[in-house]
């Protein structure tokens, strides 16, 4: 399958799209942020829309929907009880620009089942570097904040009180979460890049208890769905978001499994 | 040093908005002090504590505190409920400073093994927190606010909802810290038997003011 150009990049870019959103997800989990998680990719579907309706890349115009959304809930009250109300009202109106958008815009039906759905086929190098360049601002992110992010990711009560900065390390975090769900979008695509990024964290949750083994777990659960998908959506032209998603689902499955088999034992 | 002024209240005043929490409170803390802090629920015990570790603001009035002396604290409150997914010692772990050396990261070992040690849990430190009992958690609390070697620790309302042995078993553990390495010892507590049994003296909390008291003077009334 390697012979393939588009294949060689597909692959090259899902790798670090599983990386981002499974070391990304590990903290969207701890932080109880699944749900915002799949708001922002309804976000990012209407920000995609709109970056093609204006002639931007989609891509870009993910990015900022997705960015100035984040910022906004991360100035908003801490409660995530009442994020939770308030967003889910946004999300709906969202996903109605994104199909406004889309039929202002000249382009092809074809093109928006490429945002909601992802695709593997017409991924240019140019898009794989600047995926692989986002991906790193995510990494290097998470390297500099890592040990404050996990404390206030683990134990928020317990970063405020040890005098932590919470409220700048929360927007650091929405930062990336924005960043993750617009490049993790452009190979699972918008509508089900949040199971890139809950399921692998929320799976490792039930298999191992440190930071870095979570890490770790997470990245590996989202890389081996990544490259299953992409190599039996390669053989059966069948789409790589069905494999990747029952990849994950069924790992999250067997995972809960264990957990509670091993909590009788 | 020992007996020396490390916090000193003058005439210190705070208000939420319109409501009076303390108005013009005087007290002093004293180095290697086991003090208990007492009075009704909504009194400001925790209000005060945040007003020390600088999560508060107060509204009036000086809070004077010894520079060289750092605060472990354990909050009243805590979010971990039984799917929490950290052991007790990575849990611990999340007060440690990030540090890429290796001699630093040996060090860190080095730290952590010792205050398992101390409180307890090396041979629960491969429990997921969220499975642990209440007195389990709570020495979880009180190892990873020692992580930084503080002089001072605050515990608030640690031993609620524990049972008596346990409870006991933690106090034994704080008296003990505050023996034989100085540490300062601030408690909050609705625990009439535990503030007569471990503490040296007590700051009362009534009617918007703080009164010091001698452990004598302390009476079952205040807890009620
Ligand atoms: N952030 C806050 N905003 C407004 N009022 C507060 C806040 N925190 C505490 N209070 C109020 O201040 C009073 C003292 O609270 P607190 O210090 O928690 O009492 P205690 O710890 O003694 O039970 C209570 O009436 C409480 O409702
Ligand atoms: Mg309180």
């Amino acid at each position: 399958m390697f012979g393939y150009e588009f294949m060689r990049e597909a692959f090259i870019a899902s790798t670090f799209i599983a990386i981002t959103a499974g070391l990304v997800g590990v903290f969207v989990v701890s932080r109880n942020m699944s749900f915002l998680s799949h708001t922002l990719s309804e976000i990012g579907f209407a920000g995609a829309s709109f970056g093609i309706l204006i002639g931007i890349s989609p891509l870009a115009g993910m990015i900022l929907f997705t960015m100035v959304s984040s910022v906004a809930v991360g100035s908003l009250s801490s409660e995530s009880s009442r994020r939770e109300a308030s967003i889910s009202a946004i999300s709906s109106l969202f996903i109605g620009l994104g199909i406004l958008f889309l039929s202002l815009s000249s382009e092809s039906s074809s093109y928006a089942t490429n945002i909601l759905f992802g695709s593997i086929v017409g991924i240019s190098s140019k898009e794989v570097h600047q995926l692989m360049i986002l991906a790193l601002v995510v990494i290097v992110i998470f390297i500099v904040f890592y040990k404050p992010l996990a404390f206030d990711s683990f134990d928020h009560i317990g970063a405020r009180s040890a005098g932590l900065p919470t409220r700048m390390l929360s927007i650091a975090f929405l930062v990336t979460l924005a960043l993750s769900v617009s490049i993790g979008a452009q190979i699972v695509g918008s509508l089900l890049v949040f199971i890139l990024l809950t399921l692998p964290g929320a799976t490792a949750k039930y298999l191992v208890h440190s930071v870095p083994k979570l890490i770790m777990v997470s990245v590996g659960l989202s890389l081996a769905g990544v490259w299953l998908g992409l190599y039996l959506a390669f053989v059966t032209n069948w789409p790589v978001t069905f494999f990747i998603s029952a990849f994950e689902v069924i790992a999250y499955f067997l995972g809960l499994t264990y957990k509670n088999w091993k909590l009788n034992h | 040093m020992k007996g020396q002024l490390v916090i000193e209240a003058k005439n210190l005043t705070k208000r939420f908005g319109k409501q009076l929490v303390f108005k013009d409170v005087n007290f002093k803390i004293n180095d290697g002090e086991f003090i208990s802090l007492v009075g009704p629920n909504g009194s400001g015990k925790t209000t005060l504590v945040k007003i020390i570790m600088g999560m508060e603001k107060k509204t009036d009035g000086e809070l004077l505190m010894d520079k060289s002396q750092t605060v472990g604290y354990v909050p009243q409150f805590r979010n971990v409920d039984l799917d929490y997914p950290l052991d007790i010692e990575s849990f611990v772990r999340l007060n440690l400073k990030f540090t890429m050396n290796p001699k630093k990261r040996a060090e860190n070992n080095v730290i952590i093994k010792q205050i398992l040690e101390k409180t307890r849990l090396t041979h629960l430190r491969k429990r997921p927190l969220g499975l642990a009992s209440g007195g389990e958690k709570q020495k979880a609390y009180l190892a990873q606010a020692l992580l930084n070697d503080p002089q001072i620790l605050i515990l608030d309302e640690s031993t609620a909802s524990l049972d008596v042995e346990v409870k006991m078993q933690l106090m034994d553990l704080v008296q003990e810290l505050n023996q034989k390495y100085n540490l300062t010892v601030i408690f909050i507590t609705h625990d009439y038997d535990l503030t007569k049994k471990y503490t040296h003296r007590a700051l009362f909390f009534e009617n918007n003011t703080i009164k010091p008291i001698s452990v004598d003077e302390i009476s079952e009334a205040m807890f009620e």
